[in-house]
């Protein structure tokens, strides 16, 4: 993982393009920030008013799923989500949209389902719940709700810092048979037609999700899969460590956008 | 013995292909719904009584994104008293495997005769919604859409 | 886990027409997709819906497998007295949900 300098860094980005608007990380192709749209302005008026209706969204059916799990003891300690920090509404208000985050025991960034899981283990003493399983997905949606309407804003600090250029340093490598990188699709080509559908512009606004073409909620980590096999490039396991350093970036990237989860996409 | 027609090879070389268990190789695609199958599917349930196009009104978007989950809204202009409502309302369509979609009984008591689901479309096509009036009418509409599929999906 | 989620207005006036709707968790299998060794996976899906309102049928519906997973239906009736508004699904495999709401009439 390679530290760019930020004195290299400043003085390549202001000729590649007229409108640097952060001067400190800025770099030629990124979309600039008054230009940015969520996947939610790609889709079609039937699948925004899918999401936007409660009663017809089918992410919720794993919210409510999810708010029964917070209420429910488990583990050796027999202690629920709540009996820790009581309402979701209150205690959860707003961290979904400032995850990936430095986890304060380690020094990497966890996403909030290994935020869950190493709260599991290490409170209710309880066995972690299966990646991208139904528990944890719905656990994740029910606190990701906690989060909607506001704006995505991850620190980025010493700490976070070094893991956030090795995010961009992904979403611009080109990878796999078709020798493609992230930011040639959703940084300089969105808005443009995939296989007849609206290349939209990445940004993780809305996770965890339900997908149509999934017919399930699911995670972001399974859409970027989603997009490596496209790409016909080697996929990582769920949980790997480059989904969270991606995720940072692309939640950066997304700063100040509104959260939506449980979004609904084609 | 006559010369095989035509025909009858084809039906034979498909027979040898599915007996060596290459079908598969050849995506030799199962017996869907036809518009044929769906008119048949329509005639079973409204019998020989004509079918008369107006009054319904079926809403699917003409640009579908994803087949998986297509919203869709069949609304009947009635006044849904006692001695005028819709007693039925009934959605085909004509490439899915098969025919029929979805089948509602109505009565007064629904106030309005107005549904709403989200159904499956398997390719472009024609999908009709046909109600059924309390005197024994039959009404109905049509839409045409164009399914298309997300970028990017999952190997199976 | 959640089956259902139902929404009905919690109050009405005598003779007002109420939207409701219904979303299930399922997965309504259409029983025509292969899995990923090429075997085609069985059907399951919900096959009828039925309301009542008070004991009396309000709204039928049989769904086939191109109903959406996680079927959503919204229908419409007139509030005629305060009570309970039941809701059932029965499919294949045995599956069977029952929710009721209650609702209150002026």
């Amino acid at each position: 993982m390679s530290l760019w300098p930020q004195s290299f860094v400043l003085s390549c980005s202001v000729p590649l393009f007229g409108a640097v608007v952060s001067v400190s990380l800025a770099i030629g192709g990124e979309i600039p920030l008054s230009d940015r749209m969520s996947g939610y302005d790609f889709m079609s008026r039937g699948t925004q008013a899918m999401q936007d209706d409660d009663s017809a969204n089918p992410g919720m059916l794993w919210v409510l799923d999810g708010e029964a799990l917070w209420n429910a003891a488990d583990g050796a300690t027999s202690k629920s989500c709540a009996d820790c920090h009581g309402d979701a509404r209150l205690s959860m208000k707003g961290v979904a949209a400032r995850y990936p985050a430095i986890d304060r025991a380690g020094s990497r960034p966890v996403d909030i389902a290994a935020r869950v899981n190493i709260c599991r283990a290490q409170q209710q003493k309880a066995n972690p719940l299966p990646l991208e399983g139904r528990k944890l997905l719905a656990i994740s949606s029910y606190i990701g709700l906690q989060s909607s309407g506001m704006p995505i804003s991850v620190a980025i600090d010493e700490g976070t810092r070094p893991f956030l250029q090795n995010g961009r340093e992904m979403f611009l490598q080109r990878q796999g048979q078709l020798n493609l990188s992230c930011a040639q699709c959703h940084d300089d080509n969105w808005g443009q037609k995939l296989s007849g559908a609206p290349i939209p512009q990445g940004h993780p606004t809305g996770y965890p999700l339900y997908r149509l073409e999934w017919q399930s909620l699911g995670s972001l980590q399974r859409r970027l899969r989603n997009c490596l096999i496209g790409m016909r490039a080697e996929s990582y396991p769920y949980g790997a460590q480059e989904y969270v350093v991606l995720e940072l970036y692309l939640m950066w990237r997304a700063r100040g956008m509104k959260m939506e989860s449980p979004a609904v996409r084609p | 013995m006559t010369v095989p027609t035509r025909r009858q090879i084809l039906i034979s070389a498909v027979a040898l292909i599915g007996g060596t268990g290459m079908s598969s190789l050849l995506a030799i695609k199962p017996t869907w719904a036809t518009p044929a199958m769906m008119r048949a599917a329509i005639r079973k349930v409204i019998g020989e009584a004509p079918l008369r196009k107006g009054k319904v009104r079926l809403d699917l978007p003409p640009l579908i994104e994803n087949g998986n989950a297509v919203p869709m809204t069949v609304s009947v202009d009635s006044p849904m008293t006692e001695a005028d409502y819709v007693k039925a309302i009934h959605v085909f369509n004509e490439k899915n495997p098969q025919p029929n979609v979805l089948s509602i009984r109505l009565g007064p008591r629904a106030g309005k005769a107005a549904i709403s689901s989200r159904i499956r479309l398997a390719d472009s096509q024609t999908v009709t919604a046909i109600a059924e009036m309390s005197d024994g009418s039959f009404w109905s509409d049509e839409a045409d859409v164009v399914v298309t599929l997300a970028a990017c999906v999952e190997g199976i | 886990m959640a089956r259902a989620l139902i929404n009905v207005p919690a109050s009405a006036k005598r003779g007002e027409v109420i939207e409701i709707k219904t979303l299930i968790s399922h997965p309504m299998e259409p029983g025509y997709r292969p899995n990923s060794t090429g075997e085609i996976l069985p059907r399951d899906t919900i096959n009828l819906f039925v309301c009542t309102y008070n004991g009396e049928e309000i709204f039928r519906a049989e769904l086939s497998p191109a109903i959406a997973a996680n079927s959503f239906i919204a229908f419409s009736t007139v509030a005629t007295a305060s009570g309970k508004l039941e809701f059932k699904w029965t499919g294949d495999n045995g599956f069977s949900a029952t929710e009721s709401v209650a609702i209150t009439v002026e």
